[in-house]
């Protein structure tokens, strides 16, 4: 993945609770196989009617997310965060995450922001009177900040999600570095554990 | 290890660090990966451009579940776009040697129905699949959870996950299930407690004597549906009804093995004196049959009672979903549950399609018939169900009510396959999801338990099965 430091930007209010991964990207764009193209699917049940949020001029271009509590709850599709980010966010606030969800952003560098309810909630007015609304978050020194509400706030990364973040680091990569502990590991695991084989 | 009393998650946990990081993060080793079509194309991608391969193909299962048709399986899928995806797991699993159970295999199936039927899961493993009601297997007493495709790499290639430290949470339902009640409705009525987020960032562990007297099966619906109000994993400690289920199973192990397995599965349950960061206690008389009214599992009620009114709900938050679910639903406050009628009944999907599930369902079909111009699917959750329920005549009972008896899969658990609720449909559902266009687009999704499923089938509005003349 790609280092994240600075996302800074408009935002789309996206005034919803619950909008859980199967709204994100309904399953029928999960059939295909490649990484890439789910931009398309993005809210695709929603976004066919005229007046949705994200069909709005105003909102083109914008790259955070606002959205009310439990944003990506349900199920465990990563193609929902491929959307996100295949379609230009670089960023989600919302007050409550699903875990599965925000667990998939720290694999792709998708910025999962999440703060108290009210501030979500003056934020989402603010850039539905003012879509030119900046919106501000530093991964490196972990605030949101919006200056025409005059407003920073903190945020919680785990440190090595951060380290990832802002180095560009790959998991798997960093895990392989740890060879010898998992072959030890494997030595010592009971004899009556299956095998698949 | 310390002398510390520990939850059954926590020692489950501990035996799997493979190394621990300052901040709490645990490298996991995983006992178990489960694979389907859908989240795992894009991580063997991942794996070709690395130049890095499975490392343990041995402890790694593949299934076709979620987009393959429930009928004519012997033929190709017609739809093109699925039957690439279906390709394409042969075709990798075939590459980094993986066992695959294909369409029409009789081990082909829901890939949470035959991990614990081939005995692959086994209590106190590490287990992990590209599916979030990977929870199901915690009612054996492993950890279990769902991972992203990321993650399904990740495993892929080092048959471990870093994971960041879990608050432990107990839920206990004490006394006994009302008559009539069923699993579904335990974790029904968790829902009607918690919501949707009353677990977020917990690992659960269900307790006490109703769920000590559920079967496997039952065990395994109320897991599954964990993830539903939030939870990581759930977890039951495993007991003689563990080890009767698991004893002989393909998998499992044998002789010396299996006494030595049976005693170290004896002493993963929760310490004496462990505390769990957070605790509900519920008594089983909240668990009578309930039916889901809105747009997300949380948004639940009692079968004997009303839709209820969004004014009713307390916080802003709630009372826009709920508002915002009647209409999805077509649905008027005040309404009673018992006057919804329904379109189309499924019986199926990894919460619900296991024997016991069609038995059930089967037993308050025998004799009567479908409601004229109701659509019904019943899909067993793998081949081996299937054939279980051919050879006790199961099938036979639910064509002979004009119940529409189909090949394994996910079918409209998820409506990938052509088994789809049209808009503005309404079904009576057995799954886990009632989300908006979660069964086809636009369709509206009542979840229930099969019992009520089959009983409404019949009536063909809401009922349950002692409503039946
Ligand atoms: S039956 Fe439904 S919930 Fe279960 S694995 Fe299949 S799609 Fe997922």
């Amino acid at each position: 993945m790609e280092a994240v430091r600075i996302v800074q930007g408009r935002a789309v209010p996206l005034d919803r609770s619950d909008v859980d991964t199967d709204q994100i990207i309904p399953s029928d764009w999960l059939k295909q196989v490649e990484r890439t193209g789910f931009e398309k699917g993005l809210f695709s049940e929603w976004r066919d009617e005229p007046d949705f949020v994200m069909n709005k001029e105003e909102h083109a271009g914008a790259k955070v997310l606002v959205a009310g509590p439990n944003f990506g709850t349900g199920s465990s599709r990563e193609h929902a965060v491929w959307a996100i980010m295949q379609y230009g966010f670089e960023a989600v606030i919302s007050p409550r995450f699903g875990p599965i969800f925000a667990n998939n952003s720290t694999k792709n560098g998708l910025v999962c922001v999440q703060v108290d309810g009210e501030i979500v909630q003056q934020i989402m007015a603010a850039v539905v009177a003012d879509p030119t609304t900046e919106i501000v978050i530093d991964v490196e020194r972990l605030t949101l900040e919006v200056q025409s509400l005059d407003i920073t706030v903190p945020f919680h990364l785990s440190e090595s999600v951060q380290h990832r973040f802002l180095n560009g680091l790959d998991d798997i990569g960093l895990t392989m570095q740890k060879a010898d502990d998992i072959s030890a590991f494997e030595t010592g695991r009971p004899a009556y554990m299956p095998s698949a084989g | 290890m310390s002398n510390q009393p520990r939850t059954l998650s926590q020692k489950v946990w501990d035996n799997h660090v493979v190394k621990a990081e300052d901040d709490g993060t645990a490298l996991l080793y995983i006992d178990l990966h489960l694979v389907h079509e859908v989240t795992s194309p894009q991580a063997f991608e991942g794996l070709r451009m690395t130049g890095r391969t499975v490392r343990r193909p041995d402890l790694t299962v593949a299934t076709e579940d979620h987009n393959v048709p429930t009928e004519n399986q012997h033929l190709p899928i017609a739809d093109e776009i699925g039957r690439k995806q279906v390709e394409t797991l042969r075709a990798n699993t075939a590459e980094f040697g993986i066992t695959n159970y294909p369409m029409g295999h009789k081990n082909q199936g829901i890939v949470h129905v035959i991990g614990p039927e081939l005995g692959l899961t086994l209590p106190g493993m590490t287990v992990v699949c590209g599916d979030s009601h990977t929870s199901t297997h915690g009612a054996f007493g492993a950890l279990a959870f769902g991972i992203g495709t990321s993650e399904v790499e990740h495993v892929l290639a080092t048959q471990t996950l870093p994971q960041p430290p879990q608050e432990t949470m107990a839920i206990t339902i004490n006394g006994e299930l009302p008559e009539g009640a069923t699993a579904k409705d335990v974790v029904l009525a968790v829902l009607a407690r918690t919501g949707t987020s009353g677990g977020i960032g917990a690992i659960a562990e269900y307790r006490g004597s109703v769920i000590e007297n559920l079967s496997m099966e039952g065990r395994m619906t109320v897991c599954n549906m964990s993830i539903e109000w939030g939870a990581k994993a759930g977890l039951i400690a495993p007991d003689e009804v563990t080890f009767e289920y698991l004893k002989g199973r393909p998998h499992a192990p044998t002789g010396a093995d299996w006494d030595a397995a049976v005693e170290a599965w004896r002493a993963l349950a929760t310490d004496e004196g462990a505390t769990f960061d957070r605790e509900i206690v519920m008594d089983g008389s909240e668990c009578v049959p309930h039916i889901t009214w809105g747009t997300n599992p949380g948004q639940v009620a009692p079968i004997d009672s009303n839709v209820p009114a969004p004014e009713s709900f307390e916080s802003p938050e709630e009372r826009d979903a709920a508002e915002r679910a009647l209409e999805y639903m077509g649905l008027s406050a005040g309404m009673a549950m018992r006057d919804i009628e329904i379109d189309t009944v499924f019986i199926g999907s990894c919460t619900n399609s296991r024997i016991e599930d069609l038995r059930a369902a089967a037993a308050v079909a025998q004799g009567r018939s479908v409601k004229n111009g109701v659509r019904t699917l019943v899909v067993p959750g793998s081949g081996l169900v299937e054939e279980q329920a051919k050879a006790e005549g199961l099938d036979k009972i639910f064509t002979d009510a004009g119940f529409d008896w189909r090949e394994p899969g996910c079918s409209m658990c998820l409506a990938m396959n052509p088994d789809k609720l049209a808009p503005g449909e309404r079904s009576a559902s057995t799954s886990n999801r009632n989300f908006e266009g979660r069964q086809g687009r636009g369709g509206r999704t009542h979840l229930v338990s099969p019992q009520v499923a089959a009983a409404t089938a019949i009536m063909g509005h809401v009922a349950l099965p002692e409503d039946l003349a």
